[in-house]
């Protein structure tokens, strides 16, 4: 350790520091829509190694926004900021804010659980709890006291049915989750998280360790999914960000180097740096 | 400077199918404008030979057309090309449609030259006629050269020639009817020149619409259909950044 660091999480630096002018990218057209999520100047710190320079921008609400860019480069950092995930790791340290909608998620007021309901994570590698189809989607609701057979049975249903599930498990669903099929498992997982109604959906690679149809099925959800969640999508399949999201952010080495809509960043970015990751140029 | 460097690709031969593309398309200009360059010389020195040579081989172009298209497919299908990948192959498909096209025109002046190279009339018009076809087909030299080197700048300049090839082609219509009031016999051997005329004027469009395709590749800015004033201010924004 040379020197030590500056502040310590959790933060909350109000915006008085104002971003610097040259790193602030322009502001993003979301045809009218509301912010759901603004980060502000925020820097991440591994120990000593900085993983996030000062990345600014805003997430808009109910449409779903990609993080794209090579390992290494952050996104999936940033995306693990949104809901405090990265609390649970030694040695980071945050500056800079995060905000959903006009609450700082870094303030030290914040009820981190609260807060992860608000914001649900669904990750790479499904993680069904070895419990049945049923208990793994009604947990949440649960863990919040609710005990009514019937409310549950609602919620179980609604969900299995959002996450494009219930007709292929409906017979089965006292079954253990693990008998599932792993892109049933991711779908199933994704019905935990809306069971609980959060107001966004963090996918953190959610279709890379699945077969081509899974992976379909998913981003059909997800297109289904927007019409009541914000979600933002960390994903390593170019062409399925271009499929899936209405915004496209393009990272590397911590920056975020170009944040616009998908389809003007997949024709025409403005950044060498984005094209050449983008047509395969990268070395 | 307006012109386009392109790095190499971690896919080598993702490089190679793209340049093979490009080659195959120049491959295609250079056949349709010596097969120009031979329909001028059909007219201007009587040459049936040059203008039977046109008028039968512009399958060749026809060929070329559809080995590049299914090309443009085959890498679309394999590659998904992004950004300026994708509009290189965009601006490619809709490139040789228009050279296409072209040829066909060109093909048209082979038949019309065979026909008046046979009939034995005074060609006092014929001087207006070639310096017309001359003009569209340095336009079309320009705009493979500015294809081969992706300069948007020059395309431009290609662009910009289109209103004085319509000034052209409205001087010859006048001069043509002019002829046909003054002698009715010649009515039909006029009507070919008016047709050969006709086809210079297209050839010119099909030139300018190919300077558009290559503003878009290099620019990202659609410019069909905008003002020569609007597509100047377009490139002078681009050029700062």
């Amino acid at each position: 350790m040379s020197e030590p660091q500056e502040k310590v999480l959790p933060m909350s630096e109000p915006l008085e520091n104002e971003p610097l002018a040259t790193d602030a990218p322009a502001p993003v057209d979301f045809g009218g829509r509301d912010v759901c999520l603004t980060v502000a100047d925020l820097d991440l710190f591994y120990s000593e190694k900085q993983a996030l320079n000062g990345v600014n921008m805003s997430i808009p609400e109910k449409m779903v926004t990609a993080f794209i860019g090579p390992s290494g480069c952050g996104k999936s950092t940033l995306l693990r900021c949104f809901n405090r995930m990265n609390d649970l790791i030694d040695g980071v340290t945050i500056n800079g804010s995060i905000y959903l909608h006009d609450e700082d998620i870094y303030d030290r007021e914040v009820n981190v659980a609260n807060l992860r309901r608000r914001i649900g994570m669904v990750f790479q590698k499904p993680n069904p709890f070895p419990k049945s189809i049923y208990e793994n989607v009604a947990y949440g609701l649960r863990i919040q006291g609710i005990k009514n057979r019937r409310v549950l049975d609602t919620a179980v249903e609604r969900s299995l049915r959002a996450a494009a599930l219930w007709d292929e498990v409906k017979d089965r669903i006292h079954e253990s989750a693990l008998s599932l099929s792993g892109g049933q498992q991711q779908r199933l997982v994704i019905a935990r998280a809306i069971a609980i109604e959060p107001e966004v959906l963090l996918l953190d690679e959610p279709a890379s360790a699945l077969d081509p149809i899974s992976t379909l099925k998913i981003e059909e959800l997800i297109y289904e999914l927007k019409q009541d969640y914000t979600i933002v999508i960390v994903t390593h399949n170019m062409q399925q960000a271009t499929r899936v999201s209405d915004y496209t952010a393009f990272m590397y080495l911590g920056d975020l180097i170009e944040f616009g809509d998908t389809n003007k960043i997949f024709t025409n970015p403005d950044k060498k740096q984005t094209e050449d990751y983008i047509t395969g140029r990268y070395g | 400077m307006a012109s386009r460097q392109i790095p190499v690709h971690i896919s080598q031969q993702f490089d190679n199918e793209l340049n093979d593309l490009r080659a195959k398309v120049l491959a295609m200009g250079g056949l349709v404008e010596d097969h120009l360059t031979r329909a001028l010389s059909a007219l201007g020195n009587s040459d049936s030979e040059a203008a039977e040579y046109v008028a039968t081989n512009d399958y060749k172009v026809n060929a070329l057309e559809v080995e590049i298209d299914e090309e443009c497919t085959r890498i679309l299908l394999r590659r998904q090309p992004a950004a300026g990948d994708l509009r290189l192959v965009l601006a490619v498909s809709k490139t040789i449609t228009d050279l296409e096209r072209i040829g066909d025109e060109v093909e048209k002046v082979g038949r019309m030259a065979l026909e008046l190279t046979t009939s034995e009339s005074p060609k006092s018009y014929y001087v207006g006629i070639l310096s017309m076809g001359n003009h569209v087909k340095r336009m079309l030299h320009e705009v493979l050269d500015a294809f081969a080197r992706m300069d948007s700048q020059a395309a431009f300049h290609v662009a910009k020639q289109d209103p004085e090839v319509d000034e052209e082609n409205n001087a010859i219509m006048r001069q043509l009817i002019t002829y046909m009031m003054e002698d009715p016999r010649s009515i039909s051997q006029v009507l070919n020149a008016v047709l050969a005329v006709r086809a210079f004027e297209r050839i010119g469009d099909h030139a300018n619409n190919i300077g558009e395709y290559i503003i878009y590749f290099v620019e990202g800015k659609d410019v069909r259909h905008t003002s020569l004033e609007d597509i100047e201010q377009e490139l002078k924004l681009s050029s700062k950044n």
